[in-house]
């Protein structure tokens, strides 16, 4: 038991309690106030944060995977000590995140649970593979870069601990984005193999990235009810236009070009037009059917199993502690 | 399953950070460890990787009381109303230097 999930599943005694619940949870909502844990929240807001913070979690565990492949590889030793830190940083985010997950009363277990028996989602950008050393490139710049685009007003986010925790991380993040920017530069300014490598991950990343802002708005059913709870700030086409307005210079800045030949200028928006993005591939990677899910999910179910021995060890190692901090007490209170 | 249990009897610590000398302790997160030592490493490891910290406190969550939420007029009741404990209550003193 914790004091942070005390409050979980204390059932409200009447509906007079229940009323003024909401009464109190609507005003805060309507003062764009913050909601705490052990405050009264509908169910629905409380499921919906669940999962939506614990995918976010587990999509931060998980794309550790795809960065970790290079780290061995990395081209030098200054190169692999950034994606370590990097890589830490995911591992950390994700902590973070499942802590603010638990104040909601769901537990650390049951959430690990959730992710190794394929329950729960996790973000489908993770289930491409890095190919060459350019992707590692990309992720940072594409992938991360529409990962801060969401997570900026998440910051915001009605829910206290959750606008906490995304705080830390879109500090950290920035750095991501631009070590990945930095590879690509390096890439691209290097020789004509190095810069066509690049922009073949650029081509690769362009479309998974603009699909993390999630499906179209009028295809975005829980959308709504988000932004009425303060969870969500702006829709999902409003992040993605502003995401593909902000690489558009910079992929100028690369010398390299994004794979859309419907991207343009338009002067009346004051905004970039973009190309359809193939949705039915986004659907069969969120069905499972993506070319690393399955790889992604054994390795994750491989790495718990393989740290089981760790955990065993310091839950022993803390109870024989405990036992003899006893014991040495106990020998106290007899000697006096 | 066994492995389950022992993830599961890992206890929940709270931890405050203090950024730089001469400041408080501030809360910055919480962690699940087996014990008050890995959850010091633990606490450093996660929320001091960029030099955030010169002290950690780590704190078994179990050992926080804290108010109830919903009590809080009640609660926090005898502080309201009771604007004689600022200084800008005391407003005759206006123009008058150093007061």
């Amino acid at each position: 038991m914790s004091t942070t999930s005390m409050h979980s599943d204390a059932p409200v005694s009447n509906l007079d309690d229940e009323r003024a619940g909401q009464e109190r949870f609507d005003q805060i909502i309507a003062e764009d106030s913050r909601i705490e844990p052990r405050d009264w929240m509908p169910e629905g807001y409380r499921k919906t944060l669940i999962r939506q913070i614990s995918q976010h979690a587990h999509s931060e565990i998980i794309g550790m995977q795809p960065e970790a492949n290079w780290i061995t590889r990395a081209p030098s030793l200054k190169r692999k000590m950034i994606l370590m830190a990097k890589v830490q940083d995911e591992a950390g985010h994700g902590l973070y995140l499942y802590s603010a997950a638990e104040t909601l009363g769901i537990s650390r277990d049951e959430m690990v649970q959730q992710l190794l028996d394929g329950t729960a989602k996790y973000s489908s950008i993770f289930n491409y593979p890095t190919l060459t050393w350019a992707d590692v490139g990309a992720i940072g710049w594409l992938v991360d870069g529409a990962a801060i685009q969401n997570q900026v007003p998440l910051c915001r986010a009605s829910y206290a601990p959750y606008g906490r925790a995304m705080v830390r991380i879109c500090k950290e993040e920035s750095f991501h984005q631009r070590q990945g920017w930095e590879i690509l530069y390096e890439l691209s300014h290097g020789t004509p193999e190095q810069k066509a490598m690049a922009q073949d991950a650029v081509n690769r990343f362009y479309g998974p990235a603009l699909q993390m802002f999630g499906p179209p708005d009028d295809n975005s059913p829980n959308s709504k009810q988000s932004m009425a709870w303060n969870i969500k700030r702006f829709s999902n086409d409003e992040l993605r236009q502003r995401f593909v307005d902000m690489i558009v210079p910079q992929a100028e800045a690369l010398g390299l070009t994004l794979p859309d030949p419907d991207l343009k200028w338009n002067e009346e928006r004051g905004h970039y037009d973009f190309g359809e993005l193939d949705w039915d591939e986004f659907m069969t990677v969120i069905k499972g059917k993506g070319p690393c899910n399955v790889q992604r999910m054994q390795h994750r179910r491989e790495a718990h199993e393989n740290g089981a021995w760790v955990r065993e060890a310091a839950a022993a190692y803390a109870e024989k502690q405990a036992r003899r901090n006893a014991d040495a007490a106990d020998r106290q209170l007899i000697g006096a | 399953m066994s492995e389950q249990n022992i993830d599961a009897s890992w206890p929940l610590y709270e931890v405050f950070v203090r950024s730089s000398r001469g400041l408080s302790h501030v809360h910055a997160g919480s962690l699940h460890a087996p014990d008050d030592t890995m959850a010091l490493r633990n606490a450093r490891d996660l929320y001091t990787r960029r030099n955030e910290g010169t002290s950690v406190w780590v704190v078994p969550a179990d050992c926080i009381s804290s108010s109830d939420p919903d009590s809080k007029g009640g609660f926090f009741e005898s502080s309201k109303g009771k604007a004689f404990r600022h200084a800008t209550y005391y407003t005759k003193s206006e123009g008058v230097k150093h007061l």
